[in-house]
Order: C-alpha cells, then sequence, then structure tokens
C-alpha cells in the first residue's frame, strides 16, 4: 500500500511540475525516476519513450503506465496515471472556473516565455545523455538525421508523414538490418569454421 | 444518453486513436467541437493550446478536464480525462507484458535498435519546436526583416546561462523545477 501511495505522490509531483508534456517531461523523469529512486534506468526510460510513441494515447500516460506497472502491476499502473492526472485537472479546473483569459494576462505570458526557454535547455541536456546509449554506429546515425529531417522538413514538404509512421518504420528498419547483421555474423563464423 | 457516458465515450475514442499524443490529439478534439458545439467551439480549443502552453500537462488532458467541467462541472472534468487515460494504461499493461517475456528476443532487441535513434530524434524535434517559440521571433523578423530581429537575445542569453549552469558539477544537482521556477521570474523581470 506504501508503494502505491508512493508512485501516485511522486507521480503527482511530476504532473504539477511538467511543462509542456510528452519528451518535455523527460528531464524530469531522469530526476525522479533514476536519480532519486533508483526506479528505473535512463536507457530504459528511452525504450518506453519509442514504444510510448507508437502506441495509442498519450505519450506521458504511457510513459507512466509502464513505470506503474513495473512497479507494482496493474495497480501501480493506476497509481502512476491517477496522480499524473491530478495535477492537470486541478489546475485547468481552476483554470476554467475562474481565469477565463488566464493565457492573455501579461505576467503569465512573460513567465511562460521564460519557461520555454529552460524546457528547451532541458530536452538539449536529455539528447546529449541519451546519445551514446542509442547512436551506436552509422546505421542509427544515418537513421537519426533521416527521422530529423523529415519531422523538420515536414511542413515544408507537399505531404506530411505523420510521426506515428516514421518511428514504426524506423523499428522496422531497426529490425530488418539486425536480422540481416546476425545472418552474416552466423555466415562468417561458418565460413570461419570451414 | 447519459451526458457524463457520453463524454467520456468521446475523449475514450480521442485517447485510444491519437497516437504519440500531444498535438495529434488536435484532430479529435475539433472533430468534438464539430459534433458537439454545446460541448466546446473550436476557438476553445485555440484558447486550450495557448493554456497548454503555460499550465502543466498535455493538451489532450487539458483539453478533456476542460471540456468535461464545461459540459457537466467538476464530475464531468475528472470523468472525461480519466476516460483519456483508460485505452493508454490498458494497451501499455499488455505490451508491457509482451516486452518483460520478450525482452531478450532477437526481435524486439532488434526493433529497438532502430526505435532508439527515432526516440531521440523525436526528442530533438520537441526541443527545436521550443526553441522556434522561445528562441526565435519570426513576427518581428518578417517586419523589418533585419537579422538581429530574427532571434530573441534576451531568451537566448538566459539559455546559454541554463546551459551551462546545469553543466556545472554542483548546480546540475539542482532539481529541474528550481531551473523552471527562476526561467519564470527571468521571463518576468526582464519582460520576455
Amino acid at each position: 500500500m506504501k508503494d502505491l501511495l508512493d508512485l501516485y505522490l511522486v507521480y503527482m509531483k511530476i504532473g504539477f511540475i511538467n511543462f509542456g508534456g510528452g519528451y518535455a517531461m523527460l528531464p524530469l523523469l531522469e530526476r525522479e525516476l533514476v536519480t532519486k529512486r533508483g526506479w528505473t534506468t535512463m536507457d530504459e526510460l528511452r525504450d518506453y519513450f519509442a514504444i510510448g510513441q507508437c502506441t495509442p494515447g498519450l505519450i506521458a500516460l504511457n510513459v507512466s503506465t509502464f513505470i506503474g506497472s513495473k512497479r507494482k502491476g496493474v495497480p501501480g499502473a493506476l497509481a502512476a496515471m491517477l496522480g499524473f492526472l491530478t495535477g492537470p485537472i486541478a489546475i485547468i479546473l481552476v483554470i476554467a472556473a475562474f481565469l477565463q483569459n488566464f493565457a492573455s494576462i501579461e505576467i503569465v505570458q512573460h513567465a511562460f516565455a521564460g519557461i520555454r526557454v529552460c524546457v528547451c535547455v532541458l530536452i538539449v541536456q536529455a539528447v546529449i545523455r541519451l546519445w551514446k546509449s542509442s547512436v551506436v554506429d552509422v546505421i542509427t546515425f544515418a537513421l537519426y538525421i533521416i527521422i530529423l529531417a523529415l519531422s523538420v522538413c515536414s511542413t515544408f514538404l507537399p505531404f506530411k508523414v505523420p510521426t506515428v509512421v516514421l518511428v514504426i518504420s524506423a523499428g522496422v528498419a531497426g529490425l530488418l538490418i539486425s536480422l540481416w547483421k546476425n545472418r552474416k555474423n552466423a555466415e562468417a563464423q561458418k565460413g570461419g569454421d570451414a | 444518453m447519459n451526458i457524463l457516458l457520453n463524454l467520456m465515450l468521446e475523449f475514450g475514442k480521442t485517447g485510444l486513436f491519437s497516437i504519440g499524443g500531444g498535438l495529434a490529439t488536435l484532430p479529435f478534439l475539433y472533430e468534438i467541437a464539430a459534433n458537439h458545439p454545446d460541448w466546446f467551439t473550436a476557438a476553445d480549443v485555440a484558447d486550450m493550446i495557448a493554456i497548454s502552453e503555460s499550465t502543466p500537462g498535455a493538451i489532450g488532458i487539458n483539453m478533456s478536464t476542460y471540456a468535461g467541467f464545461k459540459t457537466a462541472g467538476v464530475p464531468g472534468g475528472i470523468l472525461a480525462t480519466i476516460a483519456l487515460a483508460i485505452p493508454s494504461v490498458v494497451i501499455i499493461l499488455i505490451v508491457a507484458r509482451f516486452l518483460n517475456r520478450f525482452r531478450s528476443s532477437k526481435l524486439v532487441e532488434g526493433a529497438l535498435y532502430g526505435l532508439r535513434p527515432a526516440s531521440i530524434a523525436m526528442i530533438t524535434v520537441a526541443g527545436l519546436n521550443v526553441a522556434k517559440v522561445s528562441l526565435v521571433n519570426l513576427a518581428a523578423f518578417e517586419a523589418t526583416h533585419a537579422f538581429g530581429d530574427l532571434f530573441a537575445w534576451k531568451a537566448i542569453a538566459l539559455g546559454v546561462v541554463l546551459f551551462l549552469a546545469q553543466r556545472h558539477k554542483k548546480l546540475k544537482k539542482w532539481h529541474p523545477a528550481i531551473f523552471i521556477a527562476i526561467s519564470a521570474v527571468v521571463g518576468i523581470v526582464f519582460k520576455f
């Protein structure tokens, strides 16, 4: 029971300070779940994000469910999900009830212009930390560049490639290439034996 | 039909079909706005994008709370949001079980070999999108065509300081929330 409460409270905290959702919450998750609690590793988090990207539902919720279920099964997943939703629900209810023009208040705009800079820098740091374990050779570097280019240029292209298609294609490409590499290795070994 | 049940159905559907989340939820929200103009309108969605950028939480979550509240009060806000989350939870529970069992299989390892660079490419894109609205000022550049106006210099200066601080041996142990709070104050004081 205490574990479930812990999960709920940690996720409530993350939900309250997670500006931008999705990938922007990676630095927070790293601090709260990896550095402070050792519940997961940065590499595992990155894998959860990759899978959460190509399964239905919001990435932030998908990753929360992964962590919750890893800790405490189905109840853990529910505790993490409810914890994560508590902050946003409370804040939006207050805004909807009392602050109709919240986003156009000048001081709010200035504060969030500052916060956006910080979120941007936090994301850059996360990319730097994950680089070494994700981009391990020429092929993964090529995949990184291709996907980055296609999504950055998608606004200029005559056709829009949905993110989910990009990510799933990368997974399929990775699968085919690694199978091909395994086969080549096996053949080389056979050749060596003969 | 009971309005709460109807709300939960619509947002459950959004949760199930918006793969990747974030802006992927937008087309579904506009569709709900068109089908249920008494719940919320397309203009409400635009307002919610602005609010979501300035509050914690993903836009899909925020929009379902907002629409649920507008339609059926506090219970509506809570139930619509939980309905949005349920498909995620169910599907990820299944995937997690599968992943634990086949973690060491060559197939899963091979797929992850390709998914990993894709994942950090998407993180990079997220960073670039935030940079686009925080570090450059396209509107000012289009108005004057002066190169100096393209960049939000104050924001870039803050970004460089934050970057160096987070690489610093002692300061990098600070909680990200501290950096976020400092940035908010800097934004207010220097009128970003």
